[in-house]
């Protein structure tokens, strides 16, 4: 569009409804096997945090449930490639760019109010004694 | 914890099946003020009935407007919500400074507090939810997409249900002035008050299904604008090269698709809470108030950058058009703008710095407050030096977006103030937090919102406002918020915390008056406002703009006829330029005059208006715990949903003569012009 062309000549008509500019390659509907994939891959990452707890193979609780949020988030991962077929380029890298906005608003709402629910239940909650409250983070 | 017995234990078994727990005693026949009330509103309310069905306008408004997907009208209608419900929030402020202007020195005014407190909980609810988002809405549906060249919005059915949605949660607030009562916790609902213990009637449960069945719409039509906005713009049309009003469009619909859900959840939780007894946000049993507190502000500070952004548009296009330059710095207008997108997520512990959160929470989240200054300071200095050296016309709009500097940057100072932890800790809740935020949103957003509604009025309808009566509002509104609200900054130094129904002494009774008022004269503005709108359409003839583009405009809305046609454009136009039209003007565009053809146009549908009447009647049986019609309810929501997805006739085709016929009309109404 660097050379300015006539102004009988920008006018575009289209029968149908508004044109897409920008990209006109669909995102992929996948194949049977990608689908077999995903779907075995999530089943596995599903069992297995289902054996973490029945078998008790971590005695400690605070681990099994760090372990059984690290097999949630690659569940995550597993859905959006192999069910809803996102990588940088769908879309005309649209997907991926909300994707990255979403993963940021998320990291900040989850760690924020983990921080400052931290703060708070050590500085509100109802144990505390007016000696904790002079020596607050 | 409600000592008096409650009435519906006297009514028999039958009767708590089939109404709930809604009792005759449910209706507030002792409040005189409500009585009152109700026998204006259904007076009023039954005249318009009969004036429509005298005139025989049902066909037309349920044909041409209720069941239309035209994107247009679908704005208009949002206008018209967004102004009657001005209105009524309006009314609760007169209420509460008239309330706060006499209740001194032992008197307790006319307004018990358990109503005191309901009317200011209504006043927050509806103001934001009822009056600020249906207008910014409404502004964006109408202006977006015109401005980027398009026929409608990415899902023109969506966006007729988002706005029944919008209406059903103003249906249930009006419905709860009246039978039973509106939540009296303030309005944002904080537990443990608004838990059952503490407000076991109707109230909370009317807001929080109000609020969900409302978000529903904003949510689906923040999803409808980013996908027009990101696949519907002509060709040319790069991202860098739109208008700002579709930029900050863009930016709020992007932060309602992810802050909305948000507040959904979080409602949601207070709704198991009250309803099947969890124990989320209780204050035993492990629940924790707080993260209440904590997960509302996530959505709720995001949610005044939603309204503020696409005010912040107006006044950019407004700037531009009327100081008859190119905007300055577009780009870093962008940018601003995205930067305020990303970091109105980082500062939501400020609304509750004295919670407890200890000095390194504040310290971080009071300097992030101060950081969002710096682009929203940027935006003012843009504003200014685009004016500088233009050549100015001071109409209706450039009038409003001059105000709102004025203001608004006072405003923002006081703003900066309360971000500062340990000033916080003495103007918390105080009158001065209420001056500030009433400064930044009257005259951020509803400042803005006027001027838009006085640039793009002649785009919707022909014919522009009448200017005489809209200098007599603007100066009543202007001068009247001043008045109104400098007093309740002065009140809020001297450490009066915010609603309060009465005061024990005289001191702040004077200061109190003024605030008064302050509202008598905005009571004039908005009564000029209605005159205006009357006297403009009387008056319609003198007044009308028969070019389709009165102020000289920059912007692709104004290439097209005013109103548009239904199809908005017979040609999508092709952009060379970031001011499109003004870029078409100066290059002698000439109006192609034949070679139409048959355009594909979306049909209008009922379905919105039917699905959302079912929702809310769902609202309405979960308020009453009238399980029976809830689940009938529900189910018949989810019906309707998959009996629409099974109708196949959507759309229809402008057919080609018609469209010239159009046109045909247009060439000669412009030569006219000329002529």
């Amino acid at each position: 569009m660097s050379a300015r062309a006539p102004v009988s000549d920008e006018l575009h008509s289209d029968a149908v409804h508004v044109e897409v500019v920008h990209d006109h390659h669909e995102a992929g509907h996948g194949s049977r096997k990608g689908y077999i994939t995903g779907f075995v891959l999530s089943a596995i990452l599903t069992a297995i945090p289902f054996w973490l707890v029945m078998a008790g193979v971590f005695t400690d609780p605070r681990v099994t449930s760090l372990v059984i949020m690290a097999f949630a988030v690659a569940q995550i991962v597993v859905h959006m490639v192999y069910f809803l077929h996102m990588n940088a380029r769908s879309e005309g890298g649209w997907t991926m760019m909300a994707l990255i906005f979403t993963i940021v608003l998320v990291v900040i709402a989850l760690s924020g109010s983990l921080w400052v629910m931290y703060h708070l239940n050590t500085n509100m909650m109802p144990t505390m004694s007016p000696g904790d409250m002079r020596n607050m983070p | 914890m409600n000592s008096e017995p409650n009435p519906i234990d006297t009514y028999p078994h039958w009767w708590r099946l089939l109404f709930g727990r809604f009792t005759l005693e449910s209706l507030p026949l002792h409040e005189p003020i409500v009585v009152v009330t109700f026998i204006a509103v259904a007076i009023g309310g039954l005249a318009v009935l009969g004036l429509i069905t005298r005139y025989k306008l049902w066909g037309v408004l349920w044909r041409d407007w209720f069941t239309s997907v035209d994107h247009k009208k679908i704005g208009i209608m949002y206008m018209v919500l967004g102004l009657v419900m001005l209105l009524r929030g309006f009314a609760d402020a007169v209420l509460m400074r008239s309330q706060q202007a006499l209740a001194h020195g032992g008197s307790d005014g006319f307004l018990p507090p358990h109503h005191y407190d309901q009317i200011f909980t209504a006043h927050g609810v509806i103001m934001i939810f009822f009056v600020a988002m249906p207008l910014v809405t409404g502004l964006m549906n109408y202006v977006v997409p015109l401005q980027i060249g398009a026929r409608d919005v990415a899902f023109p059915f969506l966006n007729n249900f988002s706005f029944w949605m919008t209406t059903g949660g103003v249906v249930l607030t009006m419905m709860s002035l009246f039978i039973g009562e509106f939540a009296a916790t303030g309005w944002l609902a904080y537990p443990p008050l608004s838990n059952i213990a503490y407000s076991p009637s109707t109230g909370v449960d009317y807001y929080i299904w109000a609020l969900q069945i409302a978000g529903i719409g904003t949510t689906l039509s923040g999803v409808n604008l980013i996908a027009t906005i990101v696949k519907m713009r002509a060709p040319g049309m790069s991202m860098m090269k739109m208008p700002v009003f579709t930029w900050t469009s863009l930016c709020t619909n992007i932060l309602i698709v992810a802050s909305f859900p948000v507040l959904g959840a979080v409602l949601a939780l207070l709704t198991l809470d009250r309803y099947v007894g969890t124990n989320f946000f209780t204050n035993d049993l492990g629940g924790n108030p707080m993260m209440y507190v904590n997960l509302i502000w996530i959505w709720g500070h995001p949610e005044v950058y939603i309204l503020v952004l696409p005010a912040f548009g107006i006044f950019s296009e407004v700037t531009s058009t009327f100081s008859g330059k190119r905007l300055f710095g577009y780009a870093s207008m962008v940018y601003a703008t995205v930067v305020i997108t990303i970091l109105s997520y980082l500062v939501w512990l400020h609304h509750f710095f004295t919670m407890g959160s200890g000095a390194s929470v504040n310290s971080f989240f009071g300097i992030t407050t101060m950081i969002i200054s710096i682009p929203t300071g940027a935006k003012i200095f843009n504003w200014l030096f685009t004016m500088y050296r233009g050549r100015i016309r001071f109409d209706l709009p450039m009038m409003w977006t001059v105000a709102f500097m004025l203001t608004f940057v006072v405003g923002g100072m006081t703003g900066v103030l309360l971000a500062v932890p340990p000033a916080d800790f003495v103007l918390h809740n105080s009158l001065f937090l209420v001056a500030h935020f009433h400064n930044v949103i009257i005259g951020g957003v509803l400042f803005g919102l006027f001027a838009g509604i006085y640039y793009w009025w002649p785009k919707a309808f022909g014919f522009r406002l009448d200017p005489f009566w809209g200098k007599v509002s603007f100066w009543c509104w202007v001068s009247g918020f001043w008045v109104a609200f400098t007093p309740l900054y002065i009140l809020g130094l001297m450490g009066v915390t915010r609603r309060m129904s009465s005061f024990p002494g005289h001191e702040y009774q004077p200061l109190f008056v003024i605030a008064a008022f302050g509202a008598v004269l905005v009571a004039c503005g908005i009564a000029a406002m209605i005159v205006q709108f009357a006297v403009s359409i009387l008056r319609r003839e003198q007044l009308a703009d028969l070019t389709g583009d009165p102020w000289g405009g920059r912007t692709l809305e104004w290439a097209t006829s005013s109103p548009p046609p239904p199809y908005n454009f017979a040609f999508t136009p092709m952009v060379h330029d970031g001011d499109a039209w003004w870029d078409m003007k100066s290059r002698g565009y000439k109006r192609p005059l034949e070679g139409y053809k048959a355009i594909h146009m979306p049909k209008n549908t009922g379905a919105g208006v039917i699905i959302s009447a079912i929702a809310t009647v769902f609202g309405i049986a979960m308020v009453w715990y009238v399980w029976w019609l809830a689940a009938l309810a529900f189910v018949g929501v989810i019906a309707a949903t998959i009996i629409h997805t099974f109708n196949y006739d959507r759309d229809y085709y402008i057919p080609a003569d018609e469209v010239a016929r159009i046109e045909a009309e247009r060439t000669r109404t412009l030569a006219l012009v000329k002529a």
